[in-house]
């Protein structure tokens, strides 16, 4: 039992490191260079080559900026509202498969933190959970806009999980196992999900820029209208720890997206090594390349497209997202029970 | 181990119950039921129960909660104000409850105080087993559920809805006159 | 050491005398109403302890059925608190009483 659980806390160590340290900081990096390459400006250019110690300074600003705390704010809930945004950020990654199931020394390895049978109903309750700190967040500053930017966020986020988890519990049927390893067996087995369930895959995509609040759906901390929506009162670290959990999120969900969808952690065509510590390789740089490709998505949409209004954001999730979904479920299991999938 | 375990989260959902019942701002009720549910799906999951605890904290910490804290900040309700005369009303209430609960603790402990569990086994766990009792034993209940929350979404929109004109008058002058007669206006959030 | 599915069963009566003074005690609606979900999941609770003990899914399953019987009168119930609140402006009970003696 020791042993077993030695590997998780290294695994989870392991994979908060990549989160937090690699994947925020250079999120940052790309947003701001990928934005100026979209609006036809050069970007942050002046920290280091090509403007890469830029999250650097970013960080150390964070530490270093004074921290204020309004003094009609809601104190215990105003503080636990960045950490309550943290909290389902950094945990819902760990039914994420990064590897092969390998036998490493006469014990089974299986490269996800915690690969339960319940794998993804454990990351869509996880994920249910970040709606929180939002809510919180509005209601402890105490103040107009961040409220109605904290309800608007609440309602967005409850409303366009129903499509996500029906497209997700559509991309399980042909596999009939929540577990994740066994999904990304059966897509190394017959095909990339995406093909026959390119439906499921749109609608995913879309409920997945609503459920990190990304444009064209950041209405919840829309700049340019609700001042800063729900995180208006909030400044230096726990501004960060706010972002931090978007940036995680948008990866988070990216992830589930390519192990739903894209095969994970394989690699087309090239077969997994043997050695335990060439098939994390493998299968991190598998996984982490097609996340990556989702994160680029992400990017290039919040800088191309404009915002949808509060009327039209709603509309969207109950009249046209959940029918679709709907339909992608049915069709789905139709061509499961005939066999097809 | 399970007893360490055990033990944390029991402490925890007893103390955070008490806070659900105790604090005068609902907000802080509804987070601290939240620290209960999120304790009792960890219990489930001691039980043997990993989906059901996956599901408790979906459907009811994921969404039901969600749906009281956005009620709270619609209407938004404030603090409770106690008037004079509920110090004393309160007593036979609480003494009503703490003998309920007695007596239920008293025949759980005479019942079962020295039975064995059986080891849980992967099959008791496993999702095959619970899926296979859902759709077969189950198929007309779980149907009937199906209803039933078709019944409650239809329920609620027309509860919910702004009233027609004409749909809603008010019963009598307000007593307090608080915001005069003027039929209350919504403003969209 | 296992933890005997006594000790279980004590915890659920005991939230389930906390939701029940919570729920007789106060005069704020919503509070009332959370006491009222404290006290189904005591019921939950107690459920998948026995379900545990006589190895049976039958616990897990009406589990399942209470969560979602509670998510459909969670719904309504708000539903009908927003409506009393329109017309009343308030939520305090011990104001809506025009049922009453």
């Amino acid at each position: 039992m020791g042993y077993a659980l030695g590997i998780t806390a290294a695994e989870f160590a392991v994979m908060l490191g990549l989160l937090m340290g690699l994947i925020a900081p250079v999120m940052v990096w790309v947003e701001r260079r990928m934005c100026a390459m979209i609006q036809d400006r050069p970007g942050p250019n002046r920290l280091g080559p090509f403007g890469l110690f830029q999250p650097l300074a970013d960080v150390f600003k964070f530490f270093f900026k004074e921290d204020l705390t309004p003094a009609a704010v809601d104190r215990p809930l105003y503080l636990i509202a960045p950490a309550l945004a943290l909290l389902p950020a950094l945990t819902t990654f760990v039914v994420i498969p990064f590897g092969p199931p390998l036998e490493v020394a006469g014990r089974e390895v299986d490269f996800t933190v915690a690969g339960t049978e319940a794998g993804v109903l454990l990351f869509l309750a996880l994920a249910s959970l970040g709606v929180y700190s939002l809510v919180v967040a509005g209601y402890a500053s105490n103040n107009k806009f961040s409220l109605l930017g904290g309800i608007r966020a609440s309602a967005q986020m409850i409303s366009y999980e129903l499509a996500l988890t029906l497209t997700v519990l559509a991309a399980l049927l042909p596999v009939g196992s929540f577990n994740l390893q066994e999904i990304v067996a059966w897509q190394r087995e017959h095909v990339w999900m995406a093909a026959p369930q390119a439906l499921g895959f749109l609608v995913f995509l879309v409920a997945a820029f609503a459920e990190t609040n990304r444009l064209p759906f950041d209405l919840p901390e829309a700049e340019s209208e609700l001042v800063a929506g729900f995180h208006t009162e909030y400044s230096a670290f726990r501004f960060a720890s706010f972002f931090t959990a978007e940036y995680v999120n948008m990866a988070t969900l990216s992830a589930l997206g390519v192990t739903l969808y894209f095969g994970g952690w394989s690699i087309p065509f090239v077969d997994p090594p043997e050695t335990w510590w060439l098939a994390a390789l493998y299968g991190v740089v598998g996984l982490f390349s097609k996340v990556a490709l989702f994160l680029f998505l992400f990017v290039w949409v919040r800088w191309s497209f404009p915002r949808f209004r509060y009327d039209q954001l709603m509309r969207l999730g109950w009249k046209v997202l959940l029918p679709l979904a709907l339909v992608n479920v049915i069709g789905v299991a139709a061509a499961t029970l005939a066999g097809w999938l | 181990m399970e007893l360490a375990v055990f033990a944390l989260f029991a402490l925890l959902a007893l103390a955070s119950a008490l806070v659900v019942v105790t604090h005068r701002n609902p907000v802080y009720s509804t987070m601290s039921l939240v620290i209960t549910l999120v304790s009792l799906a960890v219990l489930f999951v001691l039980l043997g129960a990993p989906f059901i605890a996956a599901l408790q904290v979906l459907i009811y910490t994921g969404a039901i909660l969600v749906l009281f804290l956005f009620v709270i900040m619609l209407l938004n309700i404030g603090r409770e104000e106690t008037g004079p005369s509920s110090k004393l009303s309160k007593v036979p209430a609480l003494a009503a409850a703490l003998i309920f609960g007695g007596m239920v603790a008293l025949f759980s402990w005479r019942a079962f105080r020295d039975d064995a569990l059986a080891p849980l086994t992967e099959e008791f766990v496993s999702l095959k087993a619970l899926a296979g009792a859902l759709f077969d034993r189950y198929l007309l209940v779980f149907e009937l559920v199906g209803l039933l929350l078709l019944v409650a979404v239809i329920a609620a929109t027309v509860l919910a809805r702004r009233p027609r004109p004409g749909e809603m008058e008010p019963l009598e002058p307000r007593p307090e006159g608080e915001a005069g007669n003027a039929p209350h206006r919504e403003t969209a959030p | 050491m296992t933890v005997p599915v006594s000790w279980y069963l004590l915890l659920a009566a005991a939230l389930f005398a906390i939701g029940a003074a919570g729920a007789l005690t106060r005069r704020n609606g919503i509070t009332i109403f959370l006491s009222i979900e404290l006290m189904l999941n005591s019921a939950n609770l107690t459920l998948v302890a026995y379900s545990r003990l006589l190895e049976q899914h039958t616990g897990q399953l009406v589990v399942f059925f209470v969560l979602a019987v509670a998510a459909a009168e969670a719904a309504v119930g708000l539903a009908l608190f927003i409506a009393v609140y329109r017309h009343r402006r308030t939520i305090d009970l011990n104001r809506i009483n025009l049922l009453r003696w």
